[in-house]
């Protein structure tokens, strides 16, 4: 293992010049007897580029509820996450959540630098090349940490979101993927998460609470109207989201076949389902029907079947879709009663539905569809499992999180100035505008 | 002269606009203006968070006339812009000092 490192330290030397970088590929990148199957390749390949794309729609989908003199600070956000984490992915956070398991807990540096990550497919994914299982979960790691800016947008400095993103991915998201996805302690444990239930919005939600909790809520919060300033670009962001959440969650089959097709069925019904519920209860409730409430709920529907899309099949997902737009809109509704200002509701959607999710897979998990059962087919560990995972997962998250942005705000200060907050993040941290009359 | 400034609904402004070039006034100026009286805002609910919207939107149109001209204008706004619900709006009436055409110079009534 040493000298696998030393290697890798090598050959990140080289990563400088271009020549060295076609060096080092030749021994790595060499194709040998295992050929990956072209299919699955393809899907792999267009599922990445699926789930790339629902960041840019992130930022449309967050851009359009902040107020306009925020708009460009809020959409940057999401879109700096992806060369920022993209780079760290490649150096470190694959190799610490996928790279050899040390003691279940996190993946040792021997893939540092992606070293002997090369076209051979890996035990993650047997029939695609590990570069295409790399750069797919890659994606996955980007829109992570910036589903969280919602908690916090509007009041967050630039510099310390930079540094907050890259100390979370690295300090959360990989952990939590390597227990999970990587063959750490959870995996072991039994606990599933086909898409990201937990890996992705449990993490990312519950480190949303977390923030909200810390940087505290904006200026003038529940006092002056701060309504979206354009939901027609956060309905566009939407349609892009929803869009890419079949890369997401079918791409995760890691294959194209009879398991890719059921996971983008189920998706698409969570998804129907947790919209139409979720304009019911509106409807009832505030006595009209809101695109805004439309758009949430079908966020909502898609992110609590996410860590359901391979294990259950296409009623049970419409079970979990109706919980997710009921549920999540009781959390949304709740938001003003208990205090914090999670601006985006970025829990309320995320963390509530990634929870929800995760329960639900517990509970429909079909061994017809994936090989394990759940509570309904009657197997109870598997929902005491997922409940560990919760548990664990949310626990971990919160505290690390709160840890981290302690640490950043004694280093450089989460918050902008009130002069900057009043003005507008996107004039005085950015020079620019959005909208010019 | 006399300058009639209305605060009207937003769907009321073409026929007010007619009403009022059918009696000869041949210029106005429309402006879309945020404002409250004793109508007061309305609740707006985003995500299950209320916000109140204390400015309602409206049209705001001046017309510059001659003294004479006054009564009939009123007359004319008040029946195109009046619907009998709360939020129809107010008339203000100012004395007009001077008017000048900027392209030839002329004043006063000649240059309205």
């Amino acid at each position: 293992m040493r000298k696998n490192y030393k290697l890798s330290i090598t050959n990140f030397k080289f990563l400088i010049s271009a020549i060295g970088l076609l060096m080092i590929a030749s021994p790595a990148f060499a194709a040998e007897a295992t050929k990956p199957d072209t299919g699955d390749t393809a899907w792999i390949l267009v599922s990445a580029a699926l789930v790339m794309l629902m960041t840019p729609g992130l930022a449309l989908f967050y851009g359009g509820m902040v107020r306009r003199k925020n708009v460009l600070g809020t959409i940057m956000h999401s879109f700096m996450a992806i060369p920022i984490i993209s780079l760290q992915w490649i150096l470190i956070g694959y190799t610490l959540s996928f790279g050899p398991d040390i003691s279940g807990f996190i993946g040792s540096l021997e893939w540092f630098g992606l070293n002997g990550v090369g076209l051979t497919p890996s035990h993650y994914a047997p029939t695609i090349p590990h570069l295409a299982f790399m750069i797919y979960q890659g994606m996955f790691a980007v829109i992570t940490p910036a589903l969280i800016s919602g908690a916090f947008a509007e009041r967050m400095k630039f510099s310390s979101y930079v540094i907050f993103i890259l100390l979370w991915t690295t300090f959360i998201y990989d952990p939590v993927a390597h227990w999970i996805w990587g063959g750490g302690w959870l995996a072991k444990l039994g606990v599933i998460d086909f898409a990201g239930g937990l890996v992705v919005h449990v993490t990312s939600g519950i480190s949303a609470l977390a923030a909200a909790m810390i940087i505290g809520h904006r200026k003038g919060y529940l006092q002056d109207s701060m309504p979206p300033h354009n939901l027609p670009m956060t309905v566009t962001g939407t349609a892009i989201l929803w869009f890419g959440w079949f890369g997401f969650n079918a791409g995760s089959a890691l294959s194209s076949g009879e398991l890719s097709t059921m996971a983008f069925v189920t998706t698409h019904i969570g998804a129907a389902a947790g919209t139409v519920t979720w304009i019911i209860v509106e409807w009832k409730h505030r006595g009209k029907p809101t695109m805004f409430g439309a758009a949430t709920g079908s966020i909502a529907g898609l992110a609590t079947i996410t860590p359901a899309a391979g294990f259950v099949g296409p009623m049970s997902a419409l079970v979990i879709g109706i919980a997710a737009g009921s549920i999540c809109y009781i959390a949304l509704n709740s938001k003003t009663k208990l205090g914090y200002d999670d601006s985006l509701d970025a829990f309320g959607v995320h963390g509530v539905g990634g929870i929800i999710g995760t329960i639900g897979a517990g509970l429909f998990a079909s061994a017809a569809i994936n090989g394990i059962n759940g509570l309904y087919f009657g197997n109870p560990q598997q929902l005491i499992n997922q409940l560990i995972g919760i548990g664990a997962v949310a626990v971990y998250s919160f505290v690390l999180c709160a840890i981290i942005l302690k640490v950043v705000d004694a280093l450089v200060g989460l918050r902008v100035d009130e002069h900057t907050e009043v003005q507008g993040l996107d004039i005085v941290l950015h020079g620019e505008e959005g909208y010019f009359i | 002269m006399k300058m009639v400034t209305a605060i009207i609904k937003h769907f009321r402004f073409d026929d007010v606009r007619k009403a009022l070039t059918d009696i000869g006034i041949v210029g106005m100026t429309a402006i879309e203006v945020k404002g409250f009286g004793r109508q007061k805002g309305h609740m707006e609910v985003y995500r299950g968070v209320e916000y109140e919207v204390r400015f309602l939107p409206k049209v705001k149109i001046e017309v510059a006339i001659p003294d004479e001209q006054l009564d009939k204008v009123l007359d004319v706004i008040l029946k195109s812009a009046k619907t009998g619900d709360i939020g129809d709006g107010k008339i203000f009436i100012y004395d007009l000092q001077d008017v000048i055409r900027i392209r030839t110079g002329e004043r006063g009534e000649e240059a309205i």
